[in-house]
């Protein structure tokens, strides 16, 4: 065996053992759904002793973000460390400690256009799972066109003064703190007079407001701001080059979208799901078995291009072509498990509709699919207009 | 490294013109160029090197099939270099090696006969291989033998009294009668008749009864390489159609302008980048776990069917009229995909096997 390879094994025997004597058994469920994710915050209240545990355990060697650096709360994993982290919580079926937008959009753009006094002190409290972060992009008249966010921050000298509205928001009614795209110069071209700005949710002037989905839930909110001061230090990246970090971000926005679907091999065969339901429905079968094929497959690339890019780094413009294939498998998905419930699953109480319901944001949020489409018309097949 | 060398040698040796060439002076094959494969170590991609081989495995194998399938590139290579080969590697004897000896130096061609019926079903072979003396009597009828009219040796498999069982004979042998199909894609498939063929104890490659230990390694390796194939099909006809949308003006912009034509070629090409995926962990798998590779590989034949036939469908409707003429080369894509999708099992034989190792 080559020394690398010794190695990769050698980590691979630490970890089994730490994860086998410290995840708690309540942790080893596999379980992904909205009641049981750990999001974290200064707000949060832990579902049991088990999770809070759990958490703790994990903060204390960096595996809640395990390929972040050591020095900003993370275990400095490899990419080929971080594929056996995940192949080992895998086979012990254990839940993720923690989850948050901290994690999956706010770090990788801090930890690529951050200073490192920015890094030092947003990324370790969001390592330990202390604050919890919102994302404040679209707006009522910014949608897929996001770049024409009109909610203001006005240079005042030794801060900015902060006034807009900003749409679904979610859990920003949960939220400690929002990254926002906000206009600084309302003379320049749209793309070119928005700055990346971070802010305290207790700030005065900031409340929020649920916005209640089709679901039932209401992840979503409405945020707004009135005269906010915010420090001006406070800003990531330069200012009025803000559409730089958010376009980053947004990479690592899709390809969590793409991922968060249950496509990775992790998630569950839609074969047990027809079996489990007893159909036998030849169409329903055809279907859902070429969802499976096409499911394994959208896995697959994603794991190659997680292994093409550089450690820490995105897709780029590819992450266009997962976002929209993830996401539009994961609604197939859903109508598939809601075809395979017949009318158990038109029980509220079921919880599989909620689920099936909540799906169909994923091809909207983040950017439509019509957009991701164009993104790859435009930038990847250099296609005219 | 190899992919690109290997574009660079296609794109001037045989591009779809080549093809064409053939096509057009009645030929299936062309035996100068595959001397040229095999004096570049394809024909032995998958012979060991202490027989001569190069032995880069299937991941190489399948790299080369996809730069093929990008030109339509016409050879022996799938049925000989990378199915006869893989199922000669099965059995470790002198014969065996010398005959992937005589592979890897472009000497000798195989062709796969399995097919009786209209699809692709091994296990409903019903060719008769009747014991006699020492050795056995063959008769029967084989269909759809991917370039069995030009080969000079045939895999057969046939039905033995305690199980299917697989002979390695010569062509020409007696009682063998040959009758070349002319097929959409332009390539050598034949209809093959035998007729008390006399097989001995020595033409069984592998065990009496015990075909699949063989010819199941052998199928898998053809089927990935086939979806790499196809999969460089796709890429190939995509790539033409993207070209066409960039040069083709009406309303006096180029087409490629409208979000209509846009939308579906960057879907064609997300498809193309899913399929692609499955390919690369096929051949991955070949290499690295073949004993669980059968997913992987069934995986990659059922993804590559299905967008090599969407790349093609799409390439003609983008083209318009244009094509749909036979001075056009989207035509040839379109037949070749259609063989493809058929060849060593089509997209529902290969979705059925996926599904099994799921749960269904």
């Amino acid at each position: 065996m080559p020394e690398e390879d010794k190695a990769l094994a050698a980590f691979r025997d630490e970890l089994r053992s730490w994860l086998e004597a410290n995840c708690p058994a309540d942790m080893r469920d596999g379980r992904n759904d909205e009641a049981s994710i750990c999001w974290g915050g200064k707000n949060w209240t832990f579902a049991s002793e088990a999770q809070r545990t759990w958490l703790q355990r994990c903060v204390s060697k960096g595996y809640t973000v395990p390929t972040w650096p050591i020095e900003y709360g993370g275990a400095g994993l490899s990419r080929d460390q971080e594929k056996v982290f995940h192949q080992e919580m895998r086979r012990l079926n254990a839940r993720y400690p923690l989850q948050s937008f901290g994690i999956w959009m706010l770090g990788p753009a801090l930890l690529h256009f951050g200073t490192h006094e920015q890094k030092l002190h947003y990324l370790p409290p969001i390592a330990r799972g202390e604050i919890r972060w919102c994302q404040g992009y679209s707006e009522p008249g910014a949608g897929s066109d996001l770049a024409n966010v009109q909610s203001r921050a006005e240079d005042k000298g030794d801060h900015w003064l902060v006034n807009g509205q900003k749409i679904w928001t979610s859990y920003a009614d949960q939220a400690d703190w929002i990254f926002a795209l906000l206009r600084t110069d309302r003379e320049a071209p749209k793309h070119k007079g928005i700055s990346f700005i971070l802010l305290d949710m207790t700030s005065p002037g900031v409340t929020t407001r649920p916005i209640k989905l089709i679901s039932g839930a209401s992840p979503f909110c409405e945020t707004f701001f009135d005269n906010v001061e915010v420090p001006r230090e406070q800003v990531v990246g330069e200012v009025n080059r803000g559409w730089d970090v958010a376009k980053y971000l947004l990479t690592h926005e899709r390809e969590m979208i793409s991922a968060a679907g249950g496509t990775m091999g992790s998630g569950r065969a839609l074969g047990a799901v027809l079996a489990e339901s007893g159909s036998t429905d030849t169409i329903l079968r055809a279907d859902a078995m070429r969802a499976e094929v096409d499911g394994l497959a959208v896995a697959l690339t994603l794991e190659r291009y997680k292994d093409q890019a550089e450690a820490g780094q995105g897709a780029g413009d590819a992450s266009a072509m997962l976002k929209y294939m993830g996401t539009e498998l994961n609604k197939r998905r859903l109508e598939l498990v809601m075809a395979a419930g017949g009318s158990d699953a038109l029980v509220w109480e079921d919880g599989r509709a909620p689920n099936w319901l909540r799906t169909k944001a994923n091809s909207i949020e983040g950017g439509t699919s019509e957009v991701m489409l164009s993104i790859i018309s435009k930038r990847v097949l250099g296609l005219p207009g | 490294m190899l992919a690109d060398a290997a574009r660079g040698f296609l794109d001037q040796a045989a591009p779809v013109a080549h093809l064409r060439g053939l096509r057009d002076a009645g030929q299936t094959q062309d035996r100068a160029l595959w001397s040229e494969m095999a004096a570049m170590g394809w024909a032995g991609v998958l012979v060991p090197e202490d027989a001569g081989g190069s032995d880069m495995g299937h991941a190489a194998a399948c790299a080369l099939a996809g730069e093929m399938g990008r030109t339509l590139v016409t050879s022996p290579f799938l049925s000989t270099a990378v199915i006869a080969a893989t199922a000669l590697r099965q059995v470790s004897d002198a014969r065996a090696a010398q005959s992937l000896a005589r592979i890897a130096r472009g000497e000798v061609t195989y062709a796969l006969a399995i097919d009786e019926g209209a699809k692709f079903d091994p296990e409903a072979t019903q060719m008769q291989a009747r014991a006699e003396g020492n050795g056995f009597r063959l008769t029967g009828e084989k269909r759809f033998v991917v370039d069995g009219a030009n080969a000079d040796r045939l895999l057969v498999l046939a039905r033995t009294d305690g199980g299917l069982t697989l002979f390695e004979i010569p062509a020409d042998r007696d009682g063998i009668t040959r009758e070349a199909q002319a097929m959409i894609d332009s390539r050598d498939a034949a209809r093959i008749t035998l007729a008390d063929v006399i097989a001995t104890g020595e033409d069984v490659l592998g065990q009496v009864d015990d075909a699949m230990t063989v010819l199941a390694p052998a199928l898998r390796a053809g089927q990935a390489a086939l979806a790499a194939e196809m999969a460089g099909l796709a890429a190939g006809a995509f790539g033409m159609t993207v070209e066409y949308l960039k040069e083709r003006k009406q309303f006096g912009v180029p087409i490629g302008a409208f979000q209509a034509l846009q939308h579906r070629a960057a879907h064609l090409w997300c498809e193309c980048e899913v399929t692609a995926s499955a390919v690369l962990n096929a051949g991955r798998m070949l290499d690295e776990d073949p004993a669980n590779a059968a997913m992987a590989v069934s995986l990659a034949k059922a993804r590559a069917t299905d967008t090599a036939q969407r790349a093609v469908q799409e390439g003609v409707q983008m083209h318009g009229g244009i094509g749909m003429t036979d001075a056009f080369d989207m035509g040839f894509y379109m037949k070749r995909a259609r063989v493809a999708a058929e060849w060593l099992g089509d997209y529902g034989y290969h979705a059925n096997i996926v599904a099994q190792a799921r749960g269904f």
